[in-house]
């Protein structure tokens, strides 16, 4: 993973650029090795039965293939629908529709100040009684978006922190991320649910098939090879989908610092909030393992998001902390190096 | 054969052009867009100020002058926007300034008074001019993002090729008195990937 060491010298629209091509390319490996599982199988099978008598099964139709997808879509259509409800009943938060105190008025304005920023409509906002400090955005298109934020977030941030953080979630619905995850996992689900189900029915088909007086000899060597491949990538399928969707949800991470960055123009902010957060130690008592994906940082506090360089590079649904704040701060060295002063901080009124 | 190459080659510039074109009119109409955001948010700065005005005006008594100026350069900036053409954004653009100047002085003045400040009215005036004041710099900073993604969309090559028949032309940047927001950021649209 070298590729994410932090470089503090672009500029957050290279950064941006940068972290959407490695999204696109981990997208496409992820769709291809998901062909792979489903319609790879298809045509080995295909392959298997060619030379087969003709009153014999050949296999022509990808049906396994096409059975794959449509349970992913239909597994994907259901995060769509029930999604945003469930994530947002499970933090039992509330939704801000009349802002009571100065802190709710506050929040209102810097959400309403970051859409126009990134120029999309004002999401619903709601609060979610937690003393960690945290936010998520959820929604699977930004006319339909939903932002929370925990109490604790409202009493620790300064308002230019919390609008790093605000932004950070907008950059979130901008770019469509909660689609994307929403798939990304779907996917990720239906390989284990098929990977379960089918797992039994194969060795089943496959001893039937052998009672049936079929040669292995009859198979040709790239067909056993195929199927040698296709086997061992259906049991190692659930770690790689996995890893995959991780790397794919890091990426987005470090998107949306940087569409944080573009939104604010104020990176330190946000690299400053994350100090905080990670610096506070409030247990997080409402948000969920459902959410944490969703969220600015790792609500489990799971120690793989820590470690730079171990096996928290490939799992974890967060980049480290501490990476995202030198590439944030990075940001703020470019731009207060392209206005001609320096130090960066400089916080906007 | 050869007729066939032709054809695909035709299909493909055909299929590029309309995508070129398309881009560019998309680009064109959130820039205009975006310009009208700005507006917007003008509007709701020009309401805004006699509300809050009168809501704090009993609190300082002592500093009459500061607000009077606030509304003044309120007023000329109404005049301004309601006189000026589409294409008068200079002139609108000096008026907002100066009423820009105008409020930060109330902030300044604000702060000067920590008393003040504990009294309900003017601390909610505070946060209600900052976020004002914070939607009309985002609403440009909008703004001059996509005017600038256009403007490069349209110069660089191949799309150049297609800004006549889009009619496409350099839409002008918002000028910002303030050194701290002036730079605008370099936009990279090329689509050559990074290490």
């Amino acid at each position: 993973m070298s590729g994410e060491s932090a470089t503090p010298g672009p500029t957050l629209f290279q950064q941006q650029d940068a972290n959407r091509h490695r999204t696109t390319l981990l997208v496409v490996c992820f769709v291809l090795f998901f062909a792979w599982l489903g319609f790879g199988g298809d045509y080995i099978y295909y392959l298997a039965t060619l030379h087969n008598l003709p009153y014999e099964t050949h296999h022509t139709f990808p049906w396994f293939g096409i059975l794959l997808t449509v349970v992913a879509a239909w597994i994907a259509w259901y995060g769509y629908s029930t999604g945003p409800e469930k994530v947002l009943w499970s933090t039992g938060a509330h939704e801000i529709t009349d802002p009571a105190t100065d802190q709710e008025k506050q929040l209102v304005n810097v959400v309403e100040e970051m859409a126009i920023a990134a120029g999309i409509p004002r999401p619903r906002i709601w609060i979610v009684d937690d003393p960690a400090p945290n936010a998520f955005a959820t929604g699977t298109d930004p006319q339909h978006a939903h932002i929370a934020v925990t109490q604790g977030l409202l009493d620790l941030m300064s308002r230019d922190e919390l609008q790093g953080v605000v932004a950070h979630e907008l950059g979130h619905i901008k770019n469509f991320d909660v689609r994307l995850m929403t798939t990304l996992a779907a996917l990720v689900g239906v390989v284990l649910l098929i990977r379960d189900g089918t797992g039994r029915f194969f060795w089943g088909g496959r001893s039937g098939g052998r009672s049936r007086g079929k040669g292995e000899g009859d198979l040709g060597a790239l067909v056993v090879v195929l199927l040698v491949i296709w086997i061992l990538s259906w049991i190692l399928a659930p770690i790689i989908t996995q890893m995959l969707a991780m790397a794919v949800s890091r990426k987005r991470e470090y998107l949306a610092d940087a569409m944080s960055a573009q939104f604010t123009r104020n990176p330190t902010a946000l690299a400053n909030a994350l100090q905080k957060i990670e610096t506070s130690d409030a247990p997080a008592t409402h948000l969920k393992a459902g959410a944490a994906h969703l969220c600015i940082c790792d609500p489990l506090d799971r120690k793989l998001n820590d470690h730079p360089g171990t096996l928290g590079d490939v799992m974890a649904s967060h980049p480290p902390i501490e990476m995202r704040i030198i590439r944030l701060k990075g940001m703020g060295y470019a731009q207060a190096k392209a206005e001609g002063h320096l130090p960066p901080d400089t916080p906007r009124a | 054969m050869g007729s066939w190459i032709l054809l695909i080659l035709v299909v493909v510039v055909v299929l590029w052009a309309i995508s070129a074109y398309n881009g560019l009119i998309s680009l064109k109409n959130q820039t205009t867009n975006a310009f009208k955001q700005i507006d917007v948010q003008l509007k709701r700065r020009h309401d805004l100020i006699p509300n809050l005005v009168n809501a704090v005006k009993g609190a300082m008594d002592f500093e009459k002058s500061t607000l009077e100026a606030v509304v003044q350069a309120r007023n000329q900036a109404v005049q301004v926007n309601a006189a000026a053409g589409p294409d008068a954004m200079k002139q609108i653009s000096q008026a907002e300034n100066a009423l820009s100047g105008a409020l930060s002085k109330l902030m300044v003045v604000v702060e000067r008074y920590p008393d003040l400040k504990a009294t309900g009215n003017v601390g909610q005036l505070q946060e209600e001019l900052t976020s004002t004041e914070n939607r009309i710099s985002f609403a440009r900073q909008l703004y001059n993002d996509t005017a600038t993604q256009y403007n490069t969309k349209q110069q660089q090559f191949p799309a150049s090729l297609m800004a006549g028949l889009a009619n496409a032309a350099a839409a002008q940047l918002w000028e910002i008195d303030d050194q701290a927001d002036k730079a605008v950021p370099q936009v990279d649209l090329s689509t050559k990937p990074k290490a």
